[in-house]
Formats: C-alpha cells, structure tokens, sequence
C-alpha cells in the first residue's frame, strides 16, 4: 500500500518525459495530458480518504530505513496539500485547453506544467529535508520555464528577476541546509525534530529557524520579500497565473507550515507569537494596500495573493488547534478561490481584449452567467457568509482573539473589509457602467471557458454550506500537526 | 581547516554580493554562478572536514569521512548547473529583445 504515495510524483514524471517526444503533436499531447491530471485527481482523492482512514503512510525509498535514506511521508496535511494542487492543475489545463495559442503549446507547454506538478507534490510529500529543496528546484526550474513561456519583451524582463530572486532564496535554503546538518547530524525531518527537542541549543537553532522562515517567505511572497510577485504574475496567460497563485505560493506556506510546527517549536513565544505574527499582520497590510492603490483586474489578484497568503501564516502564529484549523480551512478555500478569480479574468481578457479596469465595463448586459460567477467567488474571497471565507477568516479571528492576539486580529477584520471594496471595484469597473466593448466582441461566448471554472465556484458554496464536516476535518489536521510525536513516530517506527 | 574554509566561503559571499549590485546583466549572471560555489563549498564543510580516511564505516575503522555532504552537494551542483544554463539563455533572449543588458533599463515603466 505504501508505495501508492509516490505515484502523485511519478506519474506526471513519466508521463511529462513521454509528452517531450510528442512536442510536435498538440492534441495527442492534450489528450494525454488532460487524462493523466484526472487520473491523478482520482489518485489524490482516494489517497486523502485512505490516510483519513487508516493513518499515516510512510515510503522508505529503496529499502534504506527511516533516518538514513529518504522517506515519502502521506499525513493528513500532505494528501489535503496533493488534492488541491491536483485540482488546481487540472482546472487550469482544461482552461489551458482553450486559451493559450497552438504555437504556445508545442514549445513543451505540457512537459513544463507535468514537471511542474512532481515538483509541488513531491515538496507536500516530502519527509526529508534536503529533498524538500531538490523538488523545490524541480517546480522553480519548471516554473522558469512556464512563467516566460511565449517570451514576449515583458515576460522576459520580469522573469529575469524572477528567476534571479528565486536563485538567491534557493542559495539561502542550502545554508539553512548546511547549518541543521552541523547542528543536527541529519537531514530526515522527523528525525531533525527529535534531535531539537533533545539538543536545547536555542540561540543556534533560532538563527536556522529564521534563515529557513526568509527562504519560505520568499517563495510565499511574505513582507518584506512580496516584490518580485505582481509583477511576474502579471505577464503569463491566465491559465499560467492561475496555476502559479494557487500552488507555487502555497508550497512556501506549506513548509512554513511543516518545520514550524514539526522541527522549530522549541521556542513559541518569540517564533510564533512574536517574528511569526508580526509578519503576517504588515503582510497583511502591504498587500492590500498594493490592490487598492491598482486599477488592473490581474494586478489587484496579484496583491490580493500575498494579502490573503498571510491569513494562513497568522494563523500559524497564534499556534492553537483552534488558529491552525482557520489556516487550513484557509488555505482549501483560497486555493480554490484564487485560481478561479484568476480564470475569470482570462475570460474576461478573452472578451474584451484587457485587463485594465478603466477600459472595460458592461460585462453584465452581455454575460451574465460570468458575471454572477465571478460575483459568488468574489464575495467568498471577501468573506461574506455563507461562502468558504467567511468561515475561514471567522475561526481565524475567533482564536487570535481568544489568544488576546487583539492587534493582529483588528488587522485582519479590517483587510477583510477592504478586501471586500477591491471586489466592488473590479465588479463595478468590469461588470456595471457603460458597455465600453464593441457589438462583435458581445457576441464571443465564453461558455466553454466557464465550465473548467464551474467546479471551483461549485466547491466555495459547497465548503461554506458544508463547513461543519469540513472544519471537523481541518481541526483533525490541526490536531495531528500540533502533535509533532505522530508525525515522527510513524517515520522513526519506535 | 574549517577556518580557511570558513573565510574562504566569506569571500565568495562578499563578492557574489558585490557583483548582484551591478547593473551589467551578464554580472549578475556571474553572481549566481559564484554564489552557488560559495554555497556548494559550506555544504561540505559543514560537517566537519575529516582528512586521510575514507567514507567507510566498519566496526574496526578508527574515523570516517561523513559520505552525505558529497553527496548533497553533487546533487546542488548538478542542480545549479541547470539553472545557470536556463538563465543564460533567458539573458541572452532578454538582451536580444530589449537590445540594452543595463538593468537600469530594464526596470519597466509604471504605466504598461
């Protein structure tokens, strides 16, 4: 049974390497391609239910036992973490299907995006740590590729410093590497995390514990290290956004996520509650101060990613079982939430030919099945009841006042609420006012392009009128995460 | 040893990071390339540098050489080398279509 847990990073591995001889042929390349994500979807939805059911599973790679070689650990974050990246991933295709050119297409478009896929769930997957930077390597190396796809001027300008930012945090992460590995002796997380609560070397593992935190920040789009992402989320296609807002910055938060609760909580009341906390609540505050000060559909969704990034690190910092459960609640929904708000406006850049607010306007007369769309995920990102965000950010807000965490709390009511005017801006600029589009571009149907999206608006009313299974589920998780003894026992078997 | 090493790593860090201030494309390039040496090199001081034995463990062997950091860091290289290679053809596609490697240049306007 064990070994099913590394297919979510085999299969697209083999299936990618197949699809680069294929490059010439783009419909064999989709049909393949479109099977293999569903299969894996199928593959991540039966995985989540197994691991809910029976425990932990953990995949000693080749024989070699736990501390020594390198083990594939599926716990109940890890297979919550794999589904929804393989949702996002097939959404997209299927809406890649549709928008990105055939020229696009045959230069390896499809190879990249399988690649892509190892490398996010292989980093969920992961229990070792110098293999959680090797599958990083392998979904930036992928995402380089992906995110200047097409070459145009602007991508190639805003890509380089991508890349290069990317480079210098990946440089950062062989340090941190380097340093656990001299204070520790090993790399296998379970086993680092023994070896800290055992060592009680503070100071030194604090200097590691931010080291780590700056790397993962950096991936995550966290204050002070957020600049690089609106403006290189700005130039791929729709589809290629909406991947890379759903899954590359959850990957940073994720391990976040993994070494703060599992290695690094040795010392709470600084980490967490002081660097932690205070991060997330100026990240808070940058990034929705960036979307308001916008007046462009992609650019406000770029900032809203690293606004709404931060809701998760909070709840992090508060660290009770209550604030975890908000951030994985969180996370389910901006998953599913952002990726949609990002194919919306590839549709709409579909009709109208732009992103930019002031050029566009009257989308309601001509689409009105867009429109309301758009506006059920629009008023769940912002956090109206009964949708997904409103039980997210509430449980969130619950525990950090239950924690007296009263400032980072106020911040949070209050991004919420501004939150909610960028959404009105984007519907009232887009969808309201005067037609500014011309008759011929009214009759573009957009039909097919909303049916890859369906699902997802589907899933945020779903998670918000079925939000007490799906919380029970998230307070599961969180309980099994703030019990670092699980986690390392199933991987040391002792 | 590990002192050399030590400073050695040091220099290379002061440089990489005196070549990613400059505005030359093609330095900065360089900057990454150094950096991943620097980086590859405190990845096998790490664990100590144990000279004159040999990275075998057997109960009548009086010292070891700890195998993993060679091994990471083949790993790290074989890895930076793939970067390195797609980002010179990116700044190479960069400077061909911007025709300027000033980065000063490159800064994009505010209002596209």
């Amino acid at each position: 049974m064990s070994n099913v847990i590394i297919l979510p990073i085999v299969v697209p591995f083999i299936i990618g390497a197949i699809l680069i001889l294929l490059y010439k042929r783009h419909t064999i390349q989709r049909v393949i391609s479109g099977i293999t994500m569903l299969a894996l979807l199928a593959l991540s939805v039966f995985l989540a239910i197994y691991v809910y059911q029976h425990g932990t599973i953990v995949l000693e790679v080749g024989g070699w036992e736990a501390p020594f070689g390198i083990v594939i650990v599926a716990d109940l974050l890890s297979t919550l973490m794999v589904l929804l990246s393989t949702l996002v991933g097939t959404v997209c295709m299927f809406f890649a299907f549709q928008t990105v050119a055939q020229d696009r297409e045959k230069q390896f478009f499809y190879p990249l995006y399988l690649f892509l896929m190892i490398g996010v769930n292989g980093s969920f997957l992961t229990g070792d740590l110098f293999n959680l930077f090797v599958f990083f390597e392998v979904m930036l190396i992928s995402s380089y590729g992906l995110i200047v796809h097409g070459g145009t001027a602007y991508q190639l300008r805003e890509s380089f410093k991508y890349v290069i930012i990317n480079i210098f945090a990946s440089a950062l992460f062989i340090v941190a590497i380097a340093w656990i590995y001299s204070i520790t002796g090993t790399m296998n997380m379970a086993h680092i995390a023994e070896r800290v609560a055992e060592l009680d070397q503070k100071g030194a593992l604090n200097i590691v514990a931010i080291m780590l935190f700056i790397v993962f920040a950096s991936k995550g789009a966290l204050f002070p290290l957020y600049f690089w992402l609106p403006k290189s989320y700005y130039g791929p296609p729709a589809a290629i956004a909406a991947l890379f807002g759903g899954l590359l910055t959850k990957v940073g938060i994720y391990a976040i996520i993994r070494t703060f609760t599992l290695i690094f909580n040795h010392d709470i009341a600084f980490m967490h509650k002081g660097v932690i906390v205070t991060i997330a609540g100026i990240t808070m505050i940058i990034g929705i101060l960036g979307a308001l000060a916008q007046s462009d559909f992609k650019r406000i969704l770029s900032y809203l990613i690293i606004s709404q990034v931060s809701f998760m690190v909070m709840g992090l910092g508060i660290f009770t079982p209550l604030a975890i459960a908000g951030a994985v609640y969180y996370i389910t929904h901006h998953m599913i939430v952002e990726p949609a708000l990002f194919l919306f406006a590839g549709a709409v850049q579909k009709i109208t030919g732009t992103t930019d607010l002031k050029k566009m306007g009257g989308l309601l007369g001509t689409h009105p099945w867009l429109t309301w769309m758009f506006f059920i995920t629009a008023i769940s990102l912002a956090g109206i009841p009964p949708l997904s965000g409103f039980f997210s950010k509430f449980s969130l807000i619950l525990a950090g006042f239950q924690e007296q965490q009263y400032v980072i709390s106020a911040v949070a009511l209050l991004v919420g609420l501004l939150t909610l005017i960028t959404m009105m801006k984007i519907f009232s600029h887009t969808f309201w006012g005067k037609q500014k589009h011309s008759a011929e571009q009214a009759k573009i149907s957009v039909g097919k392009l909303l049916l890859p999206i369906l699902p997802l608006v589907a899933l945020t009313i779903i998670l918000g009128f079925g939000a007490e299974p799906i919380f029970n589920y998230s307070m599961e998780v969180a309980k099994d995460i703030l019990n670092p003894t699980n986690y390392i026992e199933s991987v040391l078997k002792e | 040893m590990e002192l050399i090493m030590a400073i050695v790593i040091g220099i290379i860090f002061s440089v990489t990071i005196y070549l990613f201030m400059s505005k030359n494309l093609l330095r900065v390039v360089a900057a990454t390339l150094l950096l991943s040496h620097g980086v590859h090199l405190l990845l096998l001081t790490m664990s100590g540098l144990q000279r004159g034995a040999s990275p075998i463990l057997s109960f009548d062997a009086e010292a070891y050489t700890d195998p993993l950091p060679q091994a990471l860091v083949l790993t790290a290289i074989v890895i930076s080398f793939g970067v390195t290679a797609i980002l010179l053809v990116m700044a190479y596609r960069t400077y061909k279509v911007h025709k300027t490697d000033d980065l000063e240049n490159l800064r994009g306007s505010a209002d596209e």
